[in-house]
């Protein structure tokens, strides 16, 4: 029973971030329709600049409680002006061509940041451990868990929901549906999908750096980092269907239980099983779990 | 007669849409039909169930006797009925030659070869030749992305006639065709298909076109249907004049 | 793309490339030998992508055969290069045979992101299988040469690299013969329109099986190869990063010119060795930028600068054309 439990909360714990890192992708696609390489390179670069973040604050003394906040601020900050410029600058250039080619691209992005952040951070693992302990320990059913990462799960579940909200039920939210859904006609219906575009982008790598930084405080920065995180939301995001949010859910949720799982009970499996997973929905039901209905179009 | 495509009670459904109501249809070798049929009554979709692309919610359908109703494109292909399309399904990175000469690679029953040029053996010859029948010899050497619609359209007819195939279906031959030339064209096509397709059944809109050149008219409406026989006696029936023919041309 | 010669004649010219490693300078061998390797890969890659389909998993293939003559190595006590190296091509092109047929009917993004998948899974295996040594991989003895030992690391790095420039010239005139072939004519239609291609009675599905075959056997004797270069194997050959350097050589290169991938490939190498030297942790930066460019002045490869073809098409291999007027019926 206790095994169960730790399972089942290791891997909703997992599944948290995950969920965050693969809800920016989702919608990146589900928007521009662009695969991003590089969206791990922004989980990567939330977590640097968290670090750095929390170790100034630290040094100067301040609460663990204001080092957190300002972490999460500053990533959001950071991500969401270079995720805008990125897109606007460079991506914009790209439309209109080939899917393969915007992959190419974004691929090319993720090459450049892999060293831009070795070059500011070094090679060096980095640590920033001082929010692991905001919220202590807290017992769940004789097994102790670090509040941290408890706190996660409703985090990640607060986002998800907002986001679903957001979408859904406000008119800006419908606006981005409209664009997902049928582009073209967003554009006659007077949409200005330019600036959906850049928000979108935007949007979702700052959910990918909120994730990096939120995880920084468990985890050593270092080289590698974006290429893992990537990968791993990839399959998250197939398994789930490419642009659909409950997917990511869904398949940040298997991805994590599976992870857990397989950690404790039999660990040579943990990652090519993931993978096993996403190949085998995409020789069966390639859209992924939770197909989006695409209108027909006459 | 002897039936060269034989249809029995074909149905076929696509949600609340009958594109195919309990058709059943006789093409006997040598005839020249012509489907007519206002859109989405079901022409194209026949087509379609006769080359494979479509499987039939229930009934049958057969060439010279074979059960062609479950098989892929391909396998119907090589039992001998050839299509051309409305839109000219082309490899528009290629030129006209090797179009061609991939239509006579498909035609052969050796494997491709890994070695020996798709032109060679005199395949590069018996290409021109297709293409000549239609008056593009001199278009020869020029990749389709320079070769204007109507043009187009009759190399993807020459595609079809590489397998020399059985039944030749033609979907709208002179759709996209000016007016003036319609006629010119048609004249040509079937005298480019002749020595080597002996069935033809071409789906048309334009019904002069249809009057002169077919022996025999089906006339197609809501899956059904409505009317088969000769030019002048279709072309007449009044419920082709309501559901297909009133009001164009 | 006429020939005005046939590719055979290229024979010559390998040889005395193969011959030219007598004179150059250690750190130009291997850098050489690794590019040469490279191009192998990335030369299956664009004869694959000539059918429309870009594999971002020839990890796969490339660690099967590495992981495969290790093994075969070590249990056997072979060590003939050229051995290794057939037996690298030959179980990776078996592992390819077995494989493409099912993926083979899935196009575009979806075939390049099973084949990516493949990839992870069996680097995930890899990962976690202490049998083989697990993250750490393990290491190998030295090659040698019909019976010949060399014992003088130079000698050594010469053999090695005559035999890798030797075959992947090998390799390079024989898809210089494939472009040109009824096949070659053919996957270029299946990439252009496979729909067209099944009416004319042909399988879209087996041509493109029979170019991933190639694309795994050429990828399986790299994975030798680079095996033979670094005496050591370890699941980053299976890595996603892998394969995608793999790709990106590919892509540089373009689909026209067999050449040209051998150029994309020193480029690469090229590039890694010289900003190592002078400004380390910039070698990543500099490629990626060279991609962008690539992707916005040369969008159809190096290989356009001088493959001089008339072909419309803007975008890299990877790209399929959009159907004229859209789908069929």
């Amino acid at each position: 029973m206790n095994l169960l439990l730790t399972i089942v909360l290791d891997g909703l714990i997992e599944a948290s971030w995950l969920f965050v890192v693969a809800l920016g992708l989702t919608l990146v696609f589900g928007v521009l329709k662009i695969l991003n390489i590089a969206h791990g390179s922004f989980y990567a670069l939330g977590a640097y600049v968290a670090a750095s973040v929390v170790t100034t604050t630290a040094a100067h003394h301040l609460p663990p409680a204001i080092g957190f906040v300002a972490m999460l601020l500053s990533v959001a900050l950071v991500a969401a002006a270079i995720g805008a410029l990125l897109e606007r600058g460079l991506l914009k250039m790209f439309y209109g061509r080939d899917e393969v080619v915007l992959l190419l691209v974004t691929y090319a992005v993720f090459l450049i940041l892999e060293d831009v952040t070795k070059l500011i951070w070094g090679v060096n693992p980095i640590y920033a451990t001082q929010p692991y302990e905001l919220f202590g320990n807290v017992d769940v059913a004789g097994l102790s868990y670090v509040g941290y990462d408890l706190m996660l799960i409703p985090v990640a579940a607060a986002i998800g929901l907002a986001v679903w909200f957001g979408l859904n039920r406000t008119v800006l939210g419908k606006i981005v549906l409209a664009v997902i859904h049928n582009e073209e006609m967003s554009v006659s219906m007077g949409v200005r999908v330019n600036r959906v575009y850049a928000a979108a982008f935007a949007f979702g790598v700052l959910l990918a750096a909120i994730a990096g930084a939120l995880t920084a405080p468990k985890i050593s920065m270092q080289p590698g980092l974006s290429s893992d995180v990537i990968i791993l939301s990839f399959a998250i995001v197939v398994i789930g269907g490419l642009g659909s949010v409950e997917g990511a859910a869904v398949g940040a949720v298997l991805v994590g239980l599976a992870r857990a799982a397989a950690v404790h009970l039999m660990p040579e499996v943990e990652l090519f099983m993931i993978y096993l997973i996403m190949a085998a929905v995409l020789m069966v039901r390639p859209e992924g779990l939770f197909k989006r209905e695409t209108a027909r179009r006459i | 007669m002897t039936a060269v495509l034989s249809a029995r009670k074909l149905n076929k459904r696509f949600g609340a849409v009958v594109a195919a109501d309990d058709l059943s249809l006789d093409i006997a070798a040598g005839q020249k039909v012509s489907l007519i049929g206002a859109n989405g009554a079901g022409k194209t979709t026949f087509v379609n169930l006769a080359t494979g692309y479509l499987k039939p919610d229930s009934g049958s359908i057969a060439l010279d006797g074979t059960d062609i109703g479950r098989r892929s494109p391909r396998s119907v292909a090589r039992l001998g009925i050839s299509r051309s399309f409305q839109i000219p399904q082309l490899f528009v990175d290629l030129t006209a030659v090797e179009n061609l000469a991939v239509a006579i690679a498909g035609a052969r029953s050796e494997a491709l070869s890994l070695r020996a040029p798709a032109e060679a053996g005199g395949r590069r010859e018996q290409a021109v030749e297709f293409l000549d029948r239609f008056g593009l010899a001199g278009q020869a050497d020029r990749p389709i992305f320079e070769l204007a619609g109507g043009v187009r359209k009759l190399v993807d007819i020459a595609m079809a006639l590489a397998r020399r195939p059985k039944l030749l279906l033609l979907d709208e031959p002179t759709s996209g065709v000016s007016a003036e030339e319609k006629f010119a064209t048609m004249d040509r096509v079937i005298h480019a298909v002749a020595p080597d397709a002996a069935t033809i059944v071409f789906v048309e809109h334009d019904m002069e076109i249809v009057s002169r050149y077919a022996d025999r008219v089906v006339a197609f409406y809501s899956g059904r249907i409505i009317a088969d026989g000769a030019p002048g006696s279709v072309l007449g029936d009044p419920d082709v004049r309501r559901y297909v023919t009133g009001g164009l041309r | 793309m006429q020939r005005r010669f046939h590719p055979l004649v290229l024979i010559v010219p390998v040889i005395a490339a193969a011959l030219l490693g007598r004179l150059l300078p250690t750190w130009t061998l291997s850098l050489a030998t690794v590019a040469a390797s490279n191009a192998l890969v990335a030369l299956g890659i664009v004869i694959l992508a000539r059918t429309g389909n870009v594999s971002f998993g020839q990890g796969l293939f490339f660690a099967a055969g590495g992981y495969g003559v290790a093994l075969v190595a070590n249990a056997s006590g072979l060590t003939d290069a050229v051995a290794q190296m057939l037996i690298g091509g030959i179980a990776s092109g078996l592992l390819g045979l077995l494989i493409g047929p099912l993926i083979a009917r899935y196009s575009g993004i979806f075939f390049g992101m099973l084949t990516l998948a493949l990839s992870m899974v069996f680097y995930g295996a890899l990962l976690k299988s202490s049998a083989l040594g697990g993250s750490d991989g393990f290491n190998v003895g030295r090659p040698t040469l019909f019976g010949m030992v060399f014992a003088d690391p130079r000698e050594a790095d010469f053999m090695l690299y005559a035999v890798a420039v030797a075959t992947t010239g090998l390799a390079g005139i024989a898809a210089a013969i494939l472009f040109r072939s009824e096949f070659g004519l053919v996957s270029l239609a299946v990439r252009e329109n496979n729909l067209r291609v099944e009416y004319l009675g042909l399988s879209a599905n087996r041509v493109i099986a029979v170019n991933f075959a190639i694309a795994a056997t050429f990828a399986g004797a790299s994975g030798a190869f680079a095996l033979m270069a670094q005496r050591h194997i370890d699941p980053q050959f299976a890595y996603w990063t892998t394969s995608g350097e793999f790709v990106f050589i590919a892509v540089l290169a373009g689909y026209q010119s067999v050449a040209a991938v051998y150029v994309a490939s020193l480029a690469l190498e090229l590039v890694r060795s010289f900003s190592n030297l002078y400004l380390p942790n910039t070698w990543q930066l500099v490629l990626g930028i060279f991609l962008l460019a690539v992707i916005l002045f040369l969008p159809r490869g190096i290989g356009s600068l001088w493959a001089g073809s008339a072909r419309k098409s803007a975008e890299p291999a990877a790209a399929t054309p959009a159907a004229d007027g859209g789908g069929v019926p």
